[in-house]
């Protein structure tokens, strides 16, 4: 297997064995058009097994949403490159258009152009809630 | 400027204040009569109402002010397909401010995103009901004295019933309140209601029979189950005569219990009840309009 090293993107780490597919979808990375590539069941010495999914690209989303996802993934910037920034997400405070909010009765349900909002309710249990019904958010 | 679209938007504090300014207007309505003399109340309600559209508008008018609006989406561009945001742009050009009525949850508070006058959530779905809780705190200070140290039994559809979510959230700031949830499986409270019972460490049991808690009640708040919020009507034929609120289940029950009802009832309270002077609830729905009037003065920020 053969995959080139990155110029400029975004090489997310340490994401659990078998949830890339699920962090490829919530980024909608389908959609971009720039080599994206995903490695499945990667030997770690810290998780045993991981995936990992590098982007040849800059992202305009707000990656801390992962940590809405997975907290222990490790996010790594690379320019020209070189690796500029590592960290791992933090959960944001709000969370828009990401998760969508399920709840029938909710006002999203009819309205097509509101964005779905989640606020953090509790950041030791991961718990976010539509701004606008307050039903919790299902991952 | 500011808009009600939770309890929680208001502290004890200006609850308090808003109660003693109903208690007011009660005793001294002619110096309410021309407070808000030129202004202007726009009721949109999506979803039928008699008692919060009706108290709403009595309110304003009592208060020397106008009113304006509609009191069903199909006689207004919602039925077109008009977006809250667009409805709400547009009524804050006439009106000085705005109470709706909405079936889906959370619309109050599109609405207030995009608001330039204040606007009173007058129920969403089955989320809130913040006047109506306003009216049941009014109605039981008013008729038990306190709010301190009661125990609360709520009765009935406690999943879908925004106005016994909005009134938990109230009462649960207040020191020495348990409550007694009494409802089908099905119809539990939701787990959001429950969070700040379990954050403020309020004490709270859940019971599915009525007649056992009977004795300990000081305040019962009896609930319709709402046909409207279920998506099959099996569920609710099954559901909708869980608990029926006779004299003889009244036997155990203290002397000085206060039983309320949001209103509309179908059969969860025999009629025969309504003699019982331990019934508040068509107090309750003249109440509704005195704290109404607190409320407008206070978000209008007109002098009580």
């Amino acid at each position: 297997m053969n995959i080139d090293a990155i110029h400029n993107g975004i090489v997310i780490d340490h994401i659990r064995a078998g949830q890339a597919m699920k962090i490829y979808d919530f980024l909608d990375l389908g959609s971009l058009d720039c080599p994206v590539a995903i490695i499945k069941y990667a030997t770690s010495n810290k998780m045993g097994r991981k995936d990992i999914i590098k982007i040849d690209s800059e992202l305009k989303v707000d990656l801390n949403a992962l940590g809405y996802i997975d907290p222990e993934i490790t996010i790594n910037i690379i320019r020209d490159g070189v690796r500029v920034k590592k960290y791992h997400p933090e959960l944001p405070e709000l969370i828009t258009n990401i998760i969508r909010c399920k709840n029938p009765r909710c006002i999203t349900s009819i309205e097509q152009e509101l964005p779905h909002v989640f606020k953090l309710i509790d950041r030791e249990k991961d718990e976010y809630r539509c701004v606008y019904c307050e039903s919790k958010a299902g991952k | 400027m500011r808009h009600i679209t939770s309890i929680t938007d208001l502290s004890i504090e200006e609850i308090d204040e808003l109660i003693e300014v109903a208690q007011d207007i009660i005793a001294h309505p002619d110096t309410y009569r021309e407070k808000c003399r030129y202004k202007k109340l726009a009721t949109l309600f999506y979803e039928p109402s008699t008692r919060t559209r009706l108290s709403f508008e009595a309110a304003m008018i009592e208060l020397g002010g106008q009113v304006l609006g509609f009191s069903e989406a199909a006689s207004s561009s919602a039925a077109k397909g008009e977006s809250v945001a667009d409805t709400i742009r547009t009524v804050c050009c006439y009106a000085d401010i705005i109470a709706m009525r909405h079936p889906k949850e959370g619309a109050p508070t599109v609405a207030a995103m995009h608001a330039s006058v204040p606007i009173i959530n007058a129920g969403d779905g089955g989320h809130n009901h913040p006047t109506q809780t306003l009216t049941d705190l009014l109605t039981i200070r008013r008729e038990k004295g306190h709010f301190d140290n009661l125990t609360v039994g709520l009765c009935g559809d406690l999943k879908f019933g925004r106005t016994v979510h909005s009134l938990i959230t109230a009462m649960c700031r207040y020191p020495g309140v348990r409550f007694v949830l009494i409802s089908p499986e099905e119809l539990k409270v939701p787990s959001y209601v429950k969070i700040p019972l379990k954050s403020g460490n309020v004490p709270y049991t859940q019971t599915t029979d009525l007649r056992s808690v009977m004795p300990e009640l000081d305040v019962l708040y009896m609930t319709r189950v709402q046909r409207e919020r279920f998506f099959n009507e099996d569920d609710y034929v099954r559901l909708k005569d869980s608990y029926i609120l006779t004299p003889e289940k009244l036997e155990t029950a203290k002397d000085d219990l206060i039983i309320l009802h949001p209103l509309p009832r179908v059969n969860e309270i025999s009629v025969a009840v309504d003699n019982d002077p331990r019934a508040c609830y068509f107090k309750q729905a003249l109440y509704g309009k005195f704290i109404r009037m607190a409320l407008i003065l206070k978000l209008l920020e007109v002098q009580a």
